[in-house]
């Protein structure tokens, strides 16, 4: 039987698929073989296989499946970075579970099927495929919230992560089922192709399924009014979990958000103004509560919600240059978000470790390296030059500022100076402050180690030499619909 | 024939019955429930759009949804057991171990 024609061509997908059938075999392997180290390289060795096939689809856009898939460089990019996210969890997670007594092998499976939701999700233009693709990725990350069973604080940020998450479903798919009354489809690039008349017959309607869609993309990126779950949830979860919440969901809701928003109900003018409200609210609010957290994760947690606000800006900015500077900036803050989540995961792999701000004083006397290295992440976060992070909100401010956002701007500068506070007390406790006791050692592995280099060259590299990187995230928007 | 306002309507309001029912209730198995039937008020939704534009492909998207949420209950009932366990209690305001 020849499963290839036109419309359904499974070759389409092959990243997708590759990383999909892996993750099962090895969700049947694993039940047979008891070496979890196999299985990780296995896991790893899927997804960069995965990710091969994604660089070949590179500056070849191509649609199918009824026009429910599309290939284009946005998609690539985007399932780039979500594989390379994947990966590093996988590794920085090795540690953390042997330590906690929670190792399975499904945790990587999860991994790869999050994955695998995240690519769908940033590879379509239809709103079925992107709920389909949000649902795959969520309903793992429900489990893996909750992945240390007899911890209490585990249980906890997973039931909140998915009444939540499940909530947000219900007006996600309430807002699509609202959209396509009013216009009898689901593909964006059919209701974009007839907007005008679609808008003159039933605005209503199309105004209140965009809404809701907002509403159900803002819960999953943590925009400000529908953020409170996200300092329980990621203080409670496992530290690598909480560290992969922080990146993959989040670029993958910016992805779905600037698909459907961006290039799709770019049209309706008002929703410009909320965008705005959103992305000043979240940065604020993001900033000013992270200063008052003396847990580390919680802090993190609060760090992500104004990084959050600041692709907000992005997105309010709108047009194909700001897209591009915030695909950038999502890349970036994959790094040296990971590899601070990987230091913080290596100190809390220690016996009585309890993620306080205070637990990392005495960090530069035990191991100089390490200190230093995260000092950069946390220098990357706060946006100093020559890292990353500067780089990224240089992009993302210039654009906002050349298309007349000049207000928000200044808002968004103001808040990083707020946000180099926070990330400065940790610098300091690391470096300045003397610990009463001891300070345990912390035990270097292969897998971490991996993990810390390529987050720490991705930090410099793209703050150092950003013009292959920019030139890269302006070609992803090269035949974006 | 009974026109789409009546289930529009109908839809809207289980829809504000689930919402209600996730933000007042306490017990997790009820407001698990609620989402459920916020769920089922969008299908209805489709369901009805879709009989009166003469559409098919609705009915394939109120499948995916029921597919969804199927699983959806099987990971969450399991979380809430694993909770129970732990914890002997279903009650939401219990979990609250990170409020300080």
């Amino acid at each position: 039987m020849d499963i290839r024609s036109a419309a359904i061509d499974f070759g389409l997908l092959t990243p997708h698929l590759v990383i999909a059938v892996a993750a099962m075999a090895i969700l049947l392997l694993g039940n047979m073989v008891r070496n979890r180290g196999l299985m990780t390289v296995l896991s790893v060795g899927a997804m960069a296989v995965g990710m091969i096939y994604g660089v070949m689809q590179w500056a070849a856009p191509q649609s199918g499946f009824y026009g429910m898939v599309a290939i284009d460089n946005f998609s690539v990019f985007f399932s780039i970075i979500f594989i390379s996210t994947g990966i590093m969890a996988i590794l920085m997670s090795r540690d953390y579970l042997v330590a906690k007594n929670i190792d399975s092998h499904e945790y990587n499976v999860l991994i790869m099927f999050a994955t695998v939701g995240m690519m769908l999700m940033a590879s379509s233009t239809d709103l079925l495929v992107i709920f389909l693709g949000l649902e795959i990725m969520s309903v793992p990350l429900y489990v893996m919230a909750g992945m240390a069973r007899r911890d209490n604080f585990s249980g906890e940020s997973g039931i909140k992560y998915f009444i939540i998450g499940a909530f947000a479903s219900g007006f996600l798919v309430y807002g699509i089922a609202l959209i396509y009354g009013a216009t009898g489809t689901t593909d964006l690039r059919r209701i974009l192709a007839d907007f005008t008349f679609l808008k003159m017959q039933s605005e209503m309607l199309l105004y209140s399924g965009a809404i809701m869609v907002l509403a159900a993309f803002s819960f999953k990126v943590a925009v400000v009014p529908f953020h409170m779950w996200v300092p329980d949830v990621y203080e409670g979860a496992p530290t690598p979990v909480t560290g992969y919440f922080s990146v993959g969901p989040k670029a993958a809701g910016f992805a779905a958000l600037f698909r459907i928003f961006v290039f799709g109900f770019g049209q309706f003018s008002d929703l410009t103004m909320v965008f705005w409200i959103l992305a000043v609210l979240t940065m604020t609010v993001g900033n000013i509560l992270a200063i008052f957290q003396n847990n580390i994760k919680r802090m993190l947690a609060y760090s992500s919600i104004a990084h959050a606000g600041y692709v907000m800006v992005a997105l309010t900015t709108g047009g194909q240059g700001a897209v591009s500077s915030a695909v950038y900036y999502l890349a970036a803050y994959m790094f040296f978000n990971l590899g601070a989540f990987a230091i913080i995961t290596m100190i809390d792999c220690r016996t009585g470790s309890n993620n306080q701000i205070d637990g990392i004083k005495g960090l530069s006397g035990r191991h100089p390296y390490l200190a230093s290295v995260l000092t950069l992440f946390m220098f990357a976060l706060a946006g100093f030059p020559p890292t990353a992070g500067f780089m990224g909100k240089f992009f993302i401010f210039s654009e906002a500022i050349k298309n007349g956002y000049v207000w928000l701007t200044v808002i968004a500068i103001l808040n990083s100076l707020i946000s180099v506070y926070y990330y400065l007390r940790v610098v300091v406790a690391a470096f300045f402050m003397k610990s009463d006791k001891d300070f345990l050692p912390v035990t270097y592995r292969p897998a971490m180690f991996i993990v810390l280099l390529i987050t720490v060259a991705g930090t410099l590299v793209l703050g150092v030499i950003p013009q292959i990187w920019v030139e890269l995230a302006r070609l992803s928007m090269f035949s974006i619909f | 024939m009974i026109p789409i306002t009546h289930y529009l309507i109908l839809s809207a309001m289980l829809f504000a019955i689930g919402v209600t029912g996730v933000i007042i209730s306490r017990n997790l198995i009820i407001m698990f429930m609620s989402i459920e039937v916020m769920l089922n008020a969008a299908n209805l939704a489709i369901i009805a759009f879709s009989r009166s534009l003469n559409l098919m492909d609705g009915h394939v998207f109120v499948f995916l949804v029921m597919a969804v949420a199927a699983a959806e209950a099987a990971v969450g009932l399991a979380i809430i057991i694993n909770l129970f366990r732990n914890r002997e209690s279903i009650n939401a305001d219990t979990f609250s171990l990170m409020k300080r």
